[in-house]
């Protein structure tokens, strides 16, 4: 052997270079790490849900009945110049049942206005279900057709939106709201809403546009 | 690329669990048997936003009812396919497409698998050449050594 820095030792031929050796084991120790990640998210209950790409953008342009008088259309427009919670719920949808007490009790602090999006629902229905469990929203606008749904990029019910003063989507849940969320998540980001515009926390009155 | 790749396997194992409102039993009607397969193809790349492991096409979530009429809406209307992507990417985001487009946030997962070829092809070539080097080294020793090897 004339060569010895290249040339293996013949007794120890085929051994894997150090440098192989890391790198195996480095992926491996990514996947074992991908694993884990994967396997403690998997409790988080809005696991599936997706970004919202309307964060950060204005609310669609809506005009919606009100349910209870669908005579009465409520737009967009309207409901600028003061921060409002738009929960997406239909009678059909079990999940927005768990969800509803923990929305009834922050509705009653009135910290923030409260408008119900009855989602491609029956309104007799949607009607029986608010008198059975109480009805937290200041209004509720009915979207029977589902077509308005698609431009708030709605997937599923419940979800539940925050949109600020000047009309921008603030913040999103997809999936029952939990006392958690509301605590660690929408009071938060309501709180930065309610800063950001000095305190402003007076809403406009919807029935002077009636 | 290996969190990339973990995303969409677990989007594949994960069901959706959320409600779905009642279904509308109205077929969509085409106007011809062209655009009937523009709507197959063009349905066909898009993900359903519910049941996230289902194109558009297949899925049978009522979302996906809604989106699939909305989808031949926008087609009657004569927007291009394009069009009619990026009006879904605006309200669902680039999810909903299963070719997402190149940009920053995706140049990893079109780049990647390529990148990762061309590494692997240039180990390979490296350690090909470094043993046919040894053998040729190798040639002067003699068999007993060989034999010890294996």
């Amino acid at each position: 052997m004339n060569n010895p820095d290249t040339t293996p030792d013949p007794n120890k031929p085929h051994r894997l270079p150090p440098v192989a050796i890391v790198l195996g084991a480095l992926f491996f120790l990514g996947l074992m790490g991908l694993m884990l990640y994967g396997v403690t998210r998997s409790d988080r209950p809005d696991r599936d849900s997706l970004p919202s790409a309307l964060i950060g953008k204005p609310a669609p342009a809506f005009s919606l009945p009100v349910l209870h008088d669908p005579s009465i259309h409520v737009t967009d427009r309207q409901l600028r110049g003061a921060p409002y919670v738009l929960n997406v719920w239909g009678s059909w949808c079990p999940t927005c049942r768990d969800e509803h007490p923990i929305l009834t009790r922050f509705a009653e602090t009135k910290r923030v206005r409260m408008i119900g999006y009855n989602w491609k629902d029956e309104p007799s229905e949607a009607l029986r279900w608010l008198e059975q469990l109480g009805n937290p929203y200041m209004v509720v606008i009915a979207d029977q057709e589902g077509r308005t749904a698609l431009d708030w990029g709605i997937a599923a019910a419940p979800e539940t939106f925050l949109v600020d003063g000047s009309g921008i989507v603030r913040w999103k849940y997809s999936g029952a709201i939990t006392q958690d969320v509301m605590d660690q998540q929408l009071i938060p980001a309501l709180e930065k809403v309610e800063q950001e515009s000095g305190g402003h926390k007076g809403a406009p009155d919807l029935g002077a546009q009636r | 690329m290996k969190c990339l790749v973990g995303c969409l396997l677990w989007l594949c194992v994960t069901a959706a669990a959320l409600g779905q409102p009642a279904g509308d039993p109205t077929p969509l009607h085409y106007r011809d048997r062209a655009e009937e397969a523009r709507f197959h193809a063009l349905t066909a790349e898009l993900r359903c936003v519910q049941c996230q492991n289902q194109s558009l096409a297949d899925s049978n979530a009522q979302i996906a009812h809604d989106l699939r009429r909305e989808v031949l809406a926008l087609m009657h209307e004569g927007r291009s396919d394009a069009q009619i992507k990026q009006f879904l990417v605006e309200r669902y985001g680039e999810f909903v497409l299963y070719r997402p487009q190149m940009e920053g946030s995706t140049l990893l997962l079109w780049l990647g698998p390529g990148v990762l070829l061309l590494g692997a092809a240039v180990l390979m070539v490296r350690h090909v050449r470094r043993r046919g080097r040894n053998l040729v080294n190798d040639t002067a020793d003699n068999a007993s050594q060989e034999e010890r090897e294996w």
